[in-house]
């Protein structure tokens, strides 16, 4: 059993799909803790698949992932439920965990349904923080602006 | 003079009653204005609970341990600014005592101006920053934020360290419990690190630092259901027993006003009497 265990931690990925088909008899599952400082979306839900936008690049998760830390970028998390119907959520920043029991958690500053994102108020935000960088004068100022301009350009291409 | 000093009693019951009265209504409001934030402060706390407890995973699981070395201890004591709530605040108080005391090398962050009261006097130069203005409003995500990013650009180092806050049990109970905080090197020399795949420090950072805010937030929605409920309580207890003062006061009133106006026939008779018999 070890040695498959550890056979497993050297594929990620598609991989771990071909090897859940052969079913141990512990198959591996996935616990997803999805939750931001004012609600729960899941709270240690099992669920097939997690695509995550994050600094090192958009990935997925799947049951028996490799074990990583990762930070959220603004963008869209995208979770295949076990019955086949998938959510997808808009992600403000935050943090992925990914443990080695395939627990995940998932803990976002702030994340919205992204049927509940409105294109126009997304393009204003846009507009806004486009014209806050212009006028920006100091470094903290740019910095902010440039990160305003990142989540709401993020935000419009989510609602696309 | 007796009747003179019934009299004054008379007047001094009657003005106790009326205080005491106006203070009843007082804490009896209290109590309703704390149920109403704490039910409030109850239902965040519930939508709070999973991120926090997530927050705290990973340290679990890739069993983080304190730092071997001798930068000291840190305590984010978290409390808040107003007080007639019971034992929340001096909870924390004795505890961070009782650390310091063990751990002469800790410097305390301290989260509402109560605990910065208790431990001013002795520890003064323990205490490392102190923020207020805490306790009036529900905290929100972006307070814990402000609180962590002042934490980090103060640029305190720690070995070990500690959130410590009052954990919401019922109505009537809370624990005051602590939440372990490690420094970035902790994380780093961790004994699963290495199971986890592809971090650099810049990752480990971000982390650290967005899970600080985070476990801050977590501590401080809970501490805020805590103290609620403490104060309701408290409050409760406050109006009861005014109540009872009401009662044995008013006993005492009347008792004194029979006794004055006994005292006033009294003498109105035996004059009379007297008037009688001399005729």
């Amino acid at each position: 059993m070890a040695l498959t265990r550890s056979a497993l931690r050297l594929f990620s990925g598609r991989f771990t799909q071909a090897c859940q088909v052969r079913g141990y008899a512990d198959a591996p599952s996935m616990s997803l803790t999805f939750a931001a400082p004012s609600q729960v979306l899941y709270n240690n839900i099992s669920v097939k698949q997690i695509d995550v936008p994050s600094f090192s690049g958009s990935f997925g998760i799947l049951p028996a992932h490799v074990p990583t830390l990762a930070v959220l970028k603004p963008g869209v998390v995208t979770v295949f439920e076990n019955d086949g119907s998938t959510k997808k959520f808009f992600v403000s920043s935050g943090t992925v965990t990914i443990n080695e029991d395939s627990t995940v958690q998932l803990l976002a500053e702030e994340a919205v349904p992204v049927d509940t994102l409105d294109i126009s108020a997304a393009k204003e935000l846009l507009a806004q923080s486009q014209s806050q960088l212009a006028s920006a004068s100091s470094e903290v100022a740019k910095a902010e602006a440039e990160i305003s301009i990142e989540v709401s350009e993020a935000l419009v291409k989510a609602c696309e | 003079s007796q009747q003179v000093r019934g009299m004054a009693t008379l007047k001094m019951i009657s003005i106790r009653l009326k205080s005491v009265k106006n203070i009843q209504k007082i804490t009896q409001s209290m109590k309703m204005v704390s149920a109403a934030k704490y039910t409030k402060a109850e239902r965040e706390l519930k939508l709070a609970r999973p991120y926090g407890i997530g927050a705290q995973e990973f340290y679990k699981k890739a069993e983080v341990k304190d730092e071997e070395g001798e930068k000291g201890q840190l305590i984010i004591a978290v409390s808040s600014d107003r007080g007639l709530c019971g034992a929340v605040h001096s909870s924390i108080g004795r505890i961070v005592k009782t650390d310091i005391a063990a751990n002469p090398n800790t410097k305390v962050v301290i989260v509402g101006d109560k605990v910065r009261n208790i431990l001013q006097r002795l520890y003064a130069k323990n205490i490392a920053m102190v923020v207020t203005e805490v306790g009036r409003k529900p905290a929100v995500f972006g307070d814990a934020a402000l609180v962590a990013q002042s934490i980090i650009n103060s640029g305190i180092e720690f070995s070990k360290g500690k959130i410590l806050f009052n954990a919401f049990r019922t109505v009537v109970s809370f624990r005051t419990t602590e939440m372990p905080l490690y420094s970035q090197n902790a994380v780093a020399n961790a004994s699963k690190l290495p199971v986890y795949d592809s971090l650099d420090s810049d990752v480990i950072q971000s982390y650290t630092e967005f899970s600080l805010a985070s476990l801050l937030f977590y501590s401080m929605k809970e501490n805020a259901t805590s103290e609620q409920s403490s104060r309701m309580t408290a409050m409760d207890n406050a109006s009861k027993n005014a109540g009872e003062m009401i009662d044995k006061l008013t006993m005492t009133f009347n008792r004194t006003r029979q006794a004055v106006i006994t005292r006033e026939l009294i003498e109105i008779i035996s004059g009379a009497a007297a008037l009688e018999t001399k005729n």
